[in-house]
């Protein structure tokens, strides 16, 4: 995958550079800020109440 | 380059299998670890990130009360309804704040009613049911652990005598936690206790008496135990340590603040 990746980004290695970090940092905000608010609740990790 | 074709003439049919079961390799380990960098990441939000969207979410709260107390509209302060039971404070409210000396000088956070995980992402939630600050019975808050801003992440450090102050618009209430022998304590109340997450009686108004009719004003914090898990839950007690401290004879806070 991350060799498709890689062949697919284009402007030599520059743009290569430069693109794989957009990526990494696109993935990594959508992780951050949708995925793991909205998949937390659902984990038992921070239970802190007696009930 | 040379031509495949002509270097591995015979050989193309096992070459090629080779290559599918090392792309399939690849793949699988390019997978684990994708996954485990996730992983990492994941718990980098929970550490990190949720403290520093709690910090923003506090210091909001924060503004919020102090401005409320300046114009008068304590949410404690709310008349009492008809039949002459006080108000519920509404869910989701900050009301007052707790300071706990042993946790720095700086350490201090927002209450917030309910015990609700949208509340407790804000900061410590008090049980609904439970006194209010100062009032006969067991005023009762919960609490994280790790991240959400870690209220109580050194819970288990707090030790018999340690003052938690809580301040509303006029008054410093500071309790004290309890020893941690039984024997020492009319109740049978412990400073400090682990126990099990149905384990309710912990907020009850007399700790472990459901039945008992209370008459001194405890304060219990919950948290899980251990750190990151949510097997067990630790509690701490502690009892109101004198009568209310007026904010105007104190307006810089009381002595125990100060570690007095």
């Amino acid at each position: 995958m991350y060799t498709w990746i890689w062949r697919h980004l284009p402007g030599g290695l520059p743009g290569k550079l430069a693109g794989s970090l957009l990526l990494v940092l696109a993935v990594s905000a959508l992780l951050l800020f949708v995925v793991f608010p909205w998949l937390e609740p659902m984990l038992p990790l921070n239970e802190v109440t007696v009930r | 380059m040379t031509d495949p074709g002509i270097r591995r003439p015979r050989h193309a049919r096992p070459v090629r299998r080779a290559g599918l079961a090392r792309t399939a390799v690849r793949g699988l380990g390019q997978t684990l670890i994708t996954l485990g960098v996730i992983v990492l990441l994941f718990v980098g939000y929970e550490i990190w990130v949720t403290d520093q969207i709690n910090e923003g979410r506090q210091s909001e709260l924060t503004q919020d009360l102090r401005q409320r107390w300046d114009t008068g509209d304590d949410p404690l302060g709310a008349p009492d309804r008809p039949d002459g039971s006080a108000a519920e404070l509404p869910l989701g409210e900050g009301f007052a704040f707790i300071r706990i000396p042993r946790f720095g000088p700086d350490y201090v956070r927002v209450i917030l009613e309910g015990t609700d995980e949208d509340k407790l992402t804000e900061g410590p939630g008090h049980y609904p049911d439970s006194a209010l600050p100062g009032e006969v019975g067991n005023f009762a808050m919960a609490g994280h652990r790790v991240g959400k801003g870690s209220p109580f992440l050194n819970l288990d450090q707090l030790g018999p005598g340690d003052a938690i102050i809580i301040e509303t618009r006029d008054t410093w209430f500071v309790y004290r936690m309890l020893r941690n022998e039984a024997r020492a304590d009319p109740d049978g109340v412990v400073g400090q206790q682990i126990v099990d997450p149905g384990a309710v009686e912990v907020v009850e108004p007399v700790p472990g008496q459901p039945e008992a009719t209370p008459t001194r004003s405890l304060l219990t914090l919950t948290t899980c135990h251990p750190k990151f898990s949510a097997a067990q839950r630790l509690i701490v007690h502690a009892e109101l340590d004198g009568a209310p401290l007026p904010k105007s004879d104190y307006p810089d806070g009381p002595p125990a603040l100060t570690g007095g």
